[in-house]
């Protein structure tokens, strides 16, 4: 996809946006199983991002992916700021390898998901932000060239979070909770829900 | 050569982490470089990566720098800090498997004697070895 700069910026600015509009919500989430924090820090690492919007539209893709990754790294905090971190980076990184989407977006997003579970030393099951991103993977892989590609990828995601609540949690402070952790849909795979969504929602409204 | 490896403790609390430095400063002395950080930038609890790279600068040794953690959030800030370094440094930086307060004092024990960071770490690891 030659990603057109005016593009990029209003996906960026569109995915910020509904993370920070959501960051109630992922407290909420995160205080009946984890720390709390997940909203708070999520909103501050997604502003810093939309502070650095022209820089990133400026940039390649493979370069705003990795400059995004970097600004989460530094400014998110908690684990969520590696781990989202993690996701772009190692995607500005598989770009950066020659690949281009949206040709190559199984190959790119399956790097970042392999990054991020590298990451957290976690696999899929254990009640994670990898709980939404290997059934994503699964979805892209199944089918990217399907003309309903970006609806299933939504719906995915959204069953994927439901998935999570009958979930114990094995990673993170939520392990802490064991059997306890169970009942509460994972705040992780929430937000990553969030950002999906408002990518794919971005996408279909391009003109 | 007077160098000795540097500490970094790196708590969700700054009070713990402060606290940790306190007391290795009191029972092992100045020699050693010490550093911490803990809590978010909005001042609550927290790890933050841009600290923690603050810090191993401020505890740097060419012998390297061996880092103590608290909770899971932590370390995986730590070892994303730790690959964010200038590529020279980030070999010469550990994450030590080992309780902050009890693995810091002995690490840094093991440092005031002019031990390599490999050694540093072990002593430190020992702690968790059980």
């Amino acid at each position: 996809m030659s990603v057109e700069p005016a593009t990029l910026k209003s996906l960026v600015k569109a995915a910020a946006e509904q993370v920070i509009a959501s960051a109630p919500e992922l407290t909420a989430l995160d205080q009946a199983i984890g720390d709390g924090d997940h909203g708070t820090n999520m909103k501050r690492g997604f502003e810093a991002v939309l502070g650095k919007l022209d820089t990133i539209g400026a940039q390649p893709l493979d370069e705003a992916l990795k400059t995004i990754g970097k600004t989460l790294v530094m400014t998110v905090g908690g684990a969520s700021g590696p781990l989202y971190g993690t996701f772009f980076l190692a995607a500005g990184d598989a770009l950066s390898q020659k690949r281009s989407l949206p040709e190559d977006i199984v190959e790119v997003f399956a790097s970042a998901v392999g990054a991020v579970s590298n990451r957290g030393r976690s696999q899929a099951g254990e009640k994670t932000m990898l709980d939404v991103l290997y059934p994503v993977l699964e979805t892209l892989k199944a089918g990217v060239d399907r003309p309903d590609v970006i609806e299933r990828v939504r719906a995915t995601a959204r069953e994927a979070v439901e998935r999570t609540v009958p979930m114990q949690a094995s990673k993170g402070r939520a392990a802490f909770l064991g059997a306890r952790s169970v009942g509460h849909a994972d705040p992780g795979a929430r937000s990553s829900c969030v950002l999906l969504h408002a990518v794919c929602n971005a996408l279909e409204a391009r003109p | 050569m007077s160098d000795t490896v540097g500490i970094v403790i790196v708590s969700h609390s700054k009070d713990i982490a402060k606290g940790t430095a306190d007391m290795v400063r009191q029972m092992v002395g100045s020699e050693v470089k010490v550093a911490f950080c803990g809590g978010d930038p909005d001042g609550g609890l927290g790890t933050n990566v841009s600290f923690i790279i603050d810090a191993i600068n401020n505890a740097w040794s060419p012998k390297g720098v061996a880092i103590l953690v608290d909770l899971g959030g932590a370390e995986t800030n730590s070892e994303m800090a730790v690959e964010m370094l200038e590529s020279d440094r980030r070999n010469m930086v550990v994450v030590c498997n080992a309780p902050i307060v009890e693995g810091a004092v002995m690490a840094a024990t093991e440092a005031a004697g002019g031990s390599s960071l490999d050694e540093v770490r072990a002593v430190a690891e020992e702690l968790s070895a059980s």
